[in-house]
């Protein structure tokens, strides 16, 4: 007798909603062993991380600051892995989209009206993102050149990139030292709606319904669709699947860059250390666990803030490490990962005959 | 002239070393066909465990052994995920720095004296050995006065090579990355394979990490590795999965650092973001080039299965 494992017709829709669940739950159990072996209740930890994430309206607030940037990204990347294109720039896409924005911000509006400054901020900075996805894009579409290895080595280019501005050329000369640029004039703010909130919740939920939109209704949406799903097909379609992946990345690293154009327009309001903590890394795990479904991105957004509040919030308020969650990010994907099998395949116990074994064998084999 | 570019080569070889352990690890990892992102975690946890294990029982070797242990558990976790449960390679190794970084920053605070942080504190470590004879030879003498595991290194990356271009088994960990089927066909276990090489590649990327921690720069410090991990799998493709020329990558790497420092004590001025760029953009040119030059003759690369999971009862 042994398990085989078969692949199923279509996706099944009980397991793709059973088994994040489940995988939150035994995360939170695996959380738990972790927490007791270092001697605090999980109970208490795991209320004051809820608490610290939902509990008040500012701390509610703090939550969506984060969520915002994570669902932007989130977005991104999922429109380019539903073509299987592994974009995992979107860490230096977000960055790209900052420094733009910071270019536009500190430089233009001697020529710009004030009325205007913004809004060339969220298209430039819209538009780097957009480049930094492009060349990738290009290299794969024409050249074929591995994407997740290079949008990976981009990041780090985007990275140092913007320290080296930050600490260097553009760095404010009246900031004694302090590494950041000198804050944007107020035309480049991004309008903040409750707390530290800003207008980019909006953008967020926007681009959520927008691509919601594109993958469902359009034409476009329906060929990237099909050439993730079934890029054999999409050829013999007469798609043109070189053209459809720099189009579909363009879009993505716009994304990226607006949740970059948002972090140093609404946040920070100038280009300073601590633009690239993860979101964009973060963002992969979102787009992933959401199963590249675009009106589940902004809450799986928002419960991975959470738990980045919550774990901030334990430790000012339990004196525990605030990395609880990162690690409880951690310990949900894994059993998701596990989990995700089971959407695409069945478990099948098989008798096997004694005489029949080598024969079967051969049979599995065949390529 | 001479002092600097010793100094230079000192700076440069000891800072390399845990870059070419998690780099020959990773070579053997996607050399069998698995991509494992979980590097930069590996390496954090390997570090943390090592200074926290050395710090507890004074013996640095003890640590540097659970630092393999711990590297070679949480590899074993992305195999499973990927192997056995078929998991996106890409989205698993993610979240295994996501997790090993969460819980390493998470002991790092925790296993100190009476619960409380590592930070600070000073334990045992691996002090260089300065080897007679050939550490009065003019520069190369950089290369025999460091540490036992430097050394330990010198000796592994020839072994390496060895073992995956001259032996059965390399032979065999080649065709599972190459071409899983035929390698099944061949009477090789592609399951098996894929879990050895990447459970060794853990090891490794843990010992990388102990490295940091008990000779580099001795001691806890949070995000000691300071994306070493993600620079190691930048190597591995400049090394074009070559585990002797992981070397050059790890020299490069490590020797940019080390002379954009002496750049800037003599008051050169070239911004050092530029220079720190030039490694990775010269991958993504090594990248273009070994793709192009794929097309003319299937001879270099990447594992062609790299990154995909094989599943017999696939068709």
């Amino acid at each position: 007798m042994r398990i085989v494992f078969e692949k199923r017709e279509a996706v099944s829709r009980s397991a793709s909603i059973l088994v994040p669940v489940v995988s939150f739950l035994i995360s939170l159990v695996l959380g738990a062993i972790l927490l007791v072996a270092s001697g605090v209740s999980p109970l208490v930890t795991y209320a004051a991380m809820a608490k610290g994430a939902f509990g008040t309206w500012p701390v509610f607030t703090e939550t969506l600051v984060k969520a915002i940037p994570l669902a932007l990204a989130g977005l991104g990347v999922s429109i380019a892995f539903r073509m299987q294109f592994w974009n995992i720039g979107a860490e230096g896409q977000l960055v790209m989209g900052g420094v733009a924005a910071a270019w536009v911000a500190l430089f233009w509006s001697g020529f710009v009206p004030p009325a205007l400054l913004l809004p060339a901020v969220i298209v430039v900075g819209m538009v780097a993102g957009a480049l930094w996805a492009g060349l990738p894009a290009l290299l794969k579409a024409y050249l074929r050149v591995d994407e997740t290895l290079t949008t990976l080595m981009l990041n780090y280019v985007a990275i140092l990139f913007s320290q080296h501005l930050y600490h260097g050329s553009w760095r404010d000369p009246k900031g004694y030292g302090f590494p950041g640029t000198a804050p944007f004039p107020e035309a480049a703010w991004l309008p903040r709606l409750a707390g530290r909130a800003h207008l980019g919740l909006v953008f967020a939920l926007i681009a959520a319904a927008l691509l919601w939109f594109i993958l469902k209704r359009t034409r476009w949406g329906f060929e990237l669709r099909i050439i993730g799903e079934n890029p054999t097909a999409a050829r013999y379609l007469g798609i043109n699947i070189a053209r459809n992946i720099v189009l579909a990345l363009l879009f993505s690293g716009a994304l990226a860059g607006l949740a970059g154009v948002c972090e140093v327009t609404g946040i920070a309001r100038r280009l300073q250390q601590g633009l690239s903590i993860g979101y964009g890394f973060t963002a992969i795990i979102v787009a992933w666990m959401a199963q590249l479904n675009p009106i589940a991105v902004p809450f799986v957004a928002l419960l991975m803030a959470a738990l980045l509040v919550g774990g901030d919030q334990v430790q000012i308020m339990m004196h525990l490490p605030a990395a609880v969650g990162q690690v409880l990010q951690g310990l949900i994907l894994i059993p998701m990962l596990a989990g995700a099998l089971f959407t695409e395949y069945r478990l099948r116990i098989v008798r096997s005959r004694p005489g029949a074994a080598p024969a079967s064998r051969l049979e599995e084999v065949r390529p | 002239m001479i002092a600097l570019l010793t100094s230079i080569l000192a700076i440069t070889v000891r800072a390399g070393t845990s870059l070419v352990y998690a780099a020959i690890g990773e070579t053997y990892t996607e050399r069998s066909g698995i991509l494992n992102l979980g590097v930069e975690g590996m390496m954090l946890m390997g570090a943390a465990t090592a200074f926290a294990v050395t710090y507890w029982t004074g013996n640095p070797w003890l640590g540097v052994a659970v630092a393999i242990a711990v590297g070679a558990v949480m590899a074993a976790m992305h195999a499973f995920l990927t192997v056995t449960m078929r998991a996106n390679q890409v989205v698993s190794g993610l979240s295994l720095t996501l997790f090993g970084t969460g819980l390493a920053s998470f002991l790092g605070q925790r296993l100190g004296p009476g619960g409380g942080a590592l930070v600070g504190l000073a334990g045992a470590k691996f002090d260089p050995i300065v080897i007679p004879v050939l550490s009065r030879i003019p520069v190369l003498e950089a290369l025999f006065r460091q540490d036992i595991l430097t050394y330990a290194v010198y000796l592994l990356v020839p072994l390496a090579w060895f073992f995956l271009y001259k032996t059965r088994f390399g032979l065999n960990l080649r065709a599972t990355g190459e071409n899983p089927q035929t390698a099944d066909a061949m009477g090789i276990s592609v399951a098996r394979t894929r879990y050895v090489y990447t459970i060794l590649g853990g090891a490794l990327a843990g010992l990388g990490g102990a490295h940091l921690s008990l000779a580099y720069t001795p001691g806890w410090a949070e995000n000691i590795t300071g994306g070493r991990g993600w620079i190691v799998v930048a190597l591995v493709i400049f090394a074009m999965w070559n585990p002797a020329r992981t070397v050059l990558g790890a020299l490069l790497f490590g020797g940019i650092n080390a002379v954009q420092f002496r750049l800037q004590a003599a008051g050169a001025h070239i911004p050092a973001a530029y220079l720190n760029m030039l490694p990775y953009v010269a991958t993504i040119a090594v990248l273009v080039a070994i793709t192009w030059w794929e097309a003319l003759s299937k001879r270099v690369g990447a594992p062609a299965a790299l990154g995909k999971a094989y599943m017999r009862e696939d068709k």
